[in-house]
């Protein structure tokens, strides 16, 4: 089995990494190439670059940051943010992206996801999901990036990512939004059971605060990887002690 | 060092272009037979689906100039699944450089495909610069058959090769560009090679 992947994530507005509480109230957080290149050095097994105010705002990713990281380091990114075509898409991977993922465009237009999966390969697709509790069940959010358009779509989170991975989706970001950097722990029962509803690997997201947080999310609910931006940013763990705990706990970590 | 990057007309080439930079060698992205017959190393990269790339090789006029070359070729993930007999992807005949089929992996539950992330490498032949214990990036649905071309595998419910070696031809089922200081080594290998 592969290692069970750390990712940080990096919220990024105008080529700045920023960083909201439940996606509001963005403060800037600094330089994106002092950031990856950090977290590079520190052992993150993949980044995550997402452009929150892109896919609102009806643009797609500005390439020329995306280059810039491709330049500089040598794990894989991911780039999401306003992706609504095959050609924007490309434009990301050709700037040296490795995957791109979608969200809010999927949703508009579901056959996106195979627009991209037919040209590029499931691997490089996929899909962000922003997952809200209601009444017991758990249902997808759209242009979660802006207040004033943000809104629930209707649509059940099981059933969009059993969809989603059949359109070929490679890969499911699932963001808990309740538990948004909050820090009270992974939804693992919903993390288990999005894993449990599709084949493909699924990464959660979403209320990291502790390493045991990361261990729960990989042997309780079967995660592939684990997303987390506030506790990395704000220096509350440390990756390299964080990967020498999850190995103390006998889950396969890459050092 | 002059270093040819087949030009499929796919994107994320740039990545590998990069990894070869960041190592002195000067890349370019060409599909002009008689430039990747002349470079010094040619690299074929791989996004996309098999049908599609080989389709694009064979109205490129490219099968000849790949099969014939008399110079170290390296195929990368998908690039490297072209090096064999023939793909499951879409049923296609693939270049036929290396014996062996490519087949998808099965997913079974605790066992998502694609094969995503970073895996443990055994390795056979030191030469590559790859060391067993390495972890290595992969990102991939299909696998070619493991067989005497073989110098590193992985384990995904069955032995996976990461890296295959025949004569001049080489392959990386993992992504040597992304995989930090151990990629590094396998690229630099590939040049001195």
């Amino acid at each position: 089995m592969p290692a069970a992947r750390i990712i940080p994530c990096l919220d990024v507005r105008d080529g700045r990494v920023v960083k909201g509480v439940q996606f509001r109230d963005h403060r800037d957080v600094g330089d994106i190439i002092d950031h990856a290149l950090r977290y590079r050095d520190e052992g993150a097994d993949e980044l995550v670059f997402y452009d929150i105010s892109a896919s609102a705002e009806d643009r797609s990713l500005d390439t020329e940051w995306i280059r810039r990281i491709g330049r500089e380091i040598d794990i894989p990114f991911a780039v999401a943010g306003g992706i609504r075509s095959r050609d924007q898409a490309a434009a990301c991977l050709e700037a040296g992206a490795d995957k791109v993922s979608v969200n809010s465009p999927a949703l508009e237009r579901p056959g996106l996801i195979e627009e991209l999966a037919r040209d590029f390969g499931s691997q490089c697709v996929v899909l962000g999901v922003d997952s809200f509790e209601k009444e017991g069940d758990y249902y997808v959010h759209q242009y979660t990036g802006r207040v004033d358009r943000s809104r629930d779509t209707g649509l059940k989170t099981l059933d969009w990512v059993k969809e989603a991975t059949e359109r070929g989706a490679g890969e499911i970001v699932l963001n808990c939004m309740r538990r948004d950097g909050v820090r009270s722990g992974y939804d693992l029962a919903h993390v288990g059971a999005v894993v449990g509803a599709v084949e493909v690997p699924v990464i959660a997201s979403g209320g990291a605060g502790a390493p045991e947080h990361f261990r729960d999310a990989f042997t309780q609910a079967g995660a592939s990887g684990a997303l987390a931006a506030t506790v990395f940013h704000d220096r509350l763990i440390a990756i390299p002690e964080l990967k020498e705990y999850l190995a103390r706990c006998g889950i396969e970590i890459r050092r | 060092m002059t270093l040819a990057i087949v030009d499929l007309g796919y994107g994320n080439v740039g990545s590998i272009a990069v990894g070869f930079q960041r190592l002195g060698a000067e890349t370019r992205l060409t599909a002009d037979p008689a430039e990747i017959a002349t470079a010094e190393r040619v690299v074929l990269p791989g996004v996309g689906a098999a049908g599609y790339a080989m389709a694009r090789i064979e109205a490129l006029g490219l099968r000849a100039t790949l099969t014939g070359l008399d110079r170290p070729l390296l195929g990368i993930c998908l690039g490297m699944q072209l090096l064999f007999e023939a793909s499951e992807e879409d049923d296609v005949g693939c270049l036929g450089l290396i014996p062996g089929q490519v087949r998808r992996l099965e997913a079974v539950p605790g066992r998502p495909v694609p094969h995503m992330g970073w895996s443990r490498l055994d390795v056979s032949d030191a030469d590559l610069g790859l060391r067993t214990g390495d972890y290595v990036y992969f990102a991939h649905s299909y696998a070619c058959d493991d067989g005497p071309a073989s110098v590193a595998t992985t384990r995904y419910g069955r032995n996976i090769p990461a890296a295959v070696r025949r004569g001049t031809v080489l392959g990386a089922q993992f992504h040597p560009e992304r995989s930090s200081d151990a990629g590094a080594r396998f690229l630099k290998a590939f040049l001195s090679c």
